[in-house]
């Protein structure tokens, strides 16, 4: 009697177990790899109305983060300088450039320069500047190193995950209030100094909300 | 299965190539999919409005209205004892006396908590054009701001209301800061400032034997 299947088909069911297998493996590895905040906020550098670089400013001259950012460590919004800002040094420097030609325009004509916001938490979540900065949380954990960015852009996750796990261990994270804006400040490596910084946790009575009700308002 | 392991090579290059890697820097906005409670209907600061002619959020104060909460201590003036003494309140606001002549009273009580805050304020916001030592060598002169040297007698000379006035409304081409500093802040400026005219030109009778010796003098 004739065979009904042909003898390659004996192959094809371990054939279609590997390639679903396969198949399913790389649908895994694929949405963990781009269904995250990792990728897909991470790196988001957009193109601002003028070219104004940290790098230069905080990095070089080293113009502190408050200069510009005043109100970070008194208000939950950091805010975004005005052109007046820009304008007491770039009355002076590069008066006539045409890099700062929208800036000048706008602080003649008081309409504001539309930055394109680069971090920004949803709605539904409640984040303070002022108490984390206040109590040694610096920018870098958050922004990464905005000195040495010609361009912001979105350094961290800032996902809900990012926030708990610093949340959970504070210690790991603080820095003396004094360093919060020096970007480059580095964690001291011999055991009496990190314990020392570990112990600002206790001594400034710090409790980071872990309950949903903290961050979800 | 050959055809099908090339298939598969291709498309997962062919995702890789389109979507890349994580962290590299992009100008694609994040993506979010259901965002109708991620960006909700609400005025944050700094935000956009529509409403608006310039698109601004942030309103400007309506005229003839009062700021409150600046100078005075809000609990102090529901307290029973609070006089209302206008002369001093005008020159806490302007560093003028009731004659609207600069004047040389200091409105604050002086220690060195007001001190330190004067320093760290002086350090952020004058640092950059009359360098730490307030002789005009900041980071920027090499750029062309020339900021004055505060070590001569006019300045010595001037009374603390007038330096107060300058930090306020600048002078010259100096732009003034009262758009980010508050009204304690800059007679805090106005101490420090002081003290580091003394530093300057102290002398060498008002120094200490210890610091005769330090000096090498
Ligand atoms: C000379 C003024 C100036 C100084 C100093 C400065 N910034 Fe900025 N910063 C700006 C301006 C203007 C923007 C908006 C344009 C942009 O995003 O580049 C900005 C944007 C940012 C953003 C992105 C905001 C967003 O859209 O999400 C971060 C983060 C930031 N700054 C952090 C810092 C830190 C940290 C420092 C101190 C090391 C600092 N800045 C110092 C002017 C300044
Ligand atoms: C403390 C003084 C100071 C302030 C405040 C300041 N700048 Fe500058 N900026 C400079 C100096 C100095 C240079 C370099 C000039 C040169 O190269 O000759 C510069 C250069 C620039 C350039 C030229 C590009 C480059 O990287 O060389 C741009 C654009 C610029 N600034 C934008 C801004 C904007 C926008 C703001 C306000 C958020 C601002 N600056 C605030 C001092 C300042
Ligand atoms: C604990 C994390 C954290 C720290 C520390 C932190 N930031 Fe932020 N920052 C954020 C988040 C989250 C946002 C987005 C806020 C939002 O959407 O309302 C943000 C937004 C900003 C913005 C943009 C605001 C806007 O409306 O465009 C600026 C500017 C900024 N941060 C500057 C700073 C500076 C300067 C420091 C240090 C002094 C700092 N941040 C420290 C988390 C942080
Ligand atoms: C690097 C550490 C760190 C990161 C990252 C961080 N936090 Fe915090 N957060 C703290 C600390 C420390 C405190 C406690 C401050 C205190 O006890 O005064 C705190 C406090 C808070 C509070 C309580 C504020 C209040 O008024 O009670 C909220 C809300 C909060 N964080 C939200 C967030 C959100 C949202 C994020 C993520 C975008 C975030 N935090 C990321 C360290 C961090
Ligand atoms: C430290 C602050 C913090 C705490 C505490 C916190 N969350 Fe969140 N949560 C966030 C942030 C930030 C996001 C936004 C994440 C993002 O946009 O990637 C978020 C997002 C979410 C989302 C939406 C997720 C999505 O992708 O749509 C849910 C649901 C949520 N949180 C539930 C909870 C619950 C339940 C708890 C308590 C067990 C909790 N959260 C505690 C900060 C917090
Ligand atoms: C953007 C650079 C810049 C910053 C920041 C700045 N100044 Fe000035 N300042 C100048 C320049 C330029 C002059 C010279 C103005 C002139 O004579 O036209 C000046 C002049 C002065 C004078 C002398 C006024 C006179 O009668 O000649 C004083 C006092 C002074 N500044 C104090 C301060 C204090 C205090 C701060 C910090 C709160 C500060 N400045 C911040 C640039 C700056």
């Amino acid at each position: 009697m004739a065979n009904i299947f042909p003898k390659w088909v004996n192959t094809v069911p371990i054939k279609v177990i590997v390639a679903l297998l396969l198949i399913k493996t790389a649908i895994v590895l694929g949405i963990t790899y781009y269904f995250s905040p990792q990728y897909t906020r991470v790196g988001y550098a957009p193109t601002q109305p003028v070219a104004f670089s940290h790098e230069f400013h905080a990095g070089t001259l080293e113009i502190d983060c408050r200069y510009c950012h005043t109100f970070v460590e008194q208000s939950g919004h950091s805010n975004v300088p005005g052109t007046n800002v820009c304008m007491s040094c770039h009355s002076m420097v590069l008066k006539d450039d045409a890099r700062l030609a929208t800036v000048r325009q706008s602080y003649d004509s008081g309409e504001p320069i539309p930055w394109v916001r680069v971090h920004k938490v949803p709605d539904y979540v409640y984040f303070n500047h002022a108490v984390h900065v206040n109590r040694g949380i610096s920018c870098v954990e958050c922004h990464g190193k905005v000195d040495e960015m010609e361009v912001v852009y979105h350094a961290k996750q800032l996902s809900m995950g990012f926030c708990l796990e610093c949340h959970r261990n504070p210690e790991d994270y603080i820095r003396p209030v004094e360093e919060v804006y020096n970007l480059d400040w580095e964690r001291p490596t011999d055991p009496g100094a990190v314990k020392e910084i570990e112990e600002f946790v206790h001594d400034w009575g710090v409790n980071p909300p872990q309950s949903c009700s903290g961050c979800h308002r | 299965m050959r055809l099908f392991l090339t298939i598969y090579v291709l498309v997962i290059v062919a995702t890789v190539s389109i979507l890349g890697f994580r962290g590299s820097l992009t100008e694609k906005e994040p993506v979010e999919v259901f965002n109708d409670m991620d960006r909700q209907a609400k005025y944050k600061p700094q935000a956009e409005n529509s409403f608006y002619a310039n698109g601004q959020n942030d309103r400007l104060p309506p005229k003839l209205t009062v700021s409150r909460g600046n100078a005075l201590e809000i609990k102090d003036v529901f307290s029973t004892e609070f006089t209302s003494s206008t002369s001093s309140e005008e020159l806490v606001l302007s560093g003028k006396d009731a004659n609207g002549e600069f004047s040389d009273y200091f409105p604050y009580p002086v220690d060195f908590e007001l001190m330190q805050y004067g320093q760290e304020s002086y350090n952020i916001f004058c640092m950059t054009c009359h360098g730490a030592a307030g002789d005009g060598n900041g980071v920027t002169k090499q750029y062309g701001i020339l900021a004055t040297s505060y070590h001569d007698d006019r300045l010595r000379d001037a009374p603390d209301g007038y330096i107060y006035d300058v930090i306020t409304n600048g002078k010259g081409l100096m732009y003034g800061l009262k758009d980010r500093l508050s009204n304690e802040q800059r007679w805090a400026i106005v101490l420090y400032l002081r003290a580091l005219q003394r530093s300057q030109s102290a002398p060498l009778e008002s120094l200490s034997t210890t610091e005769k010796s330090e000096l090498g003098l």
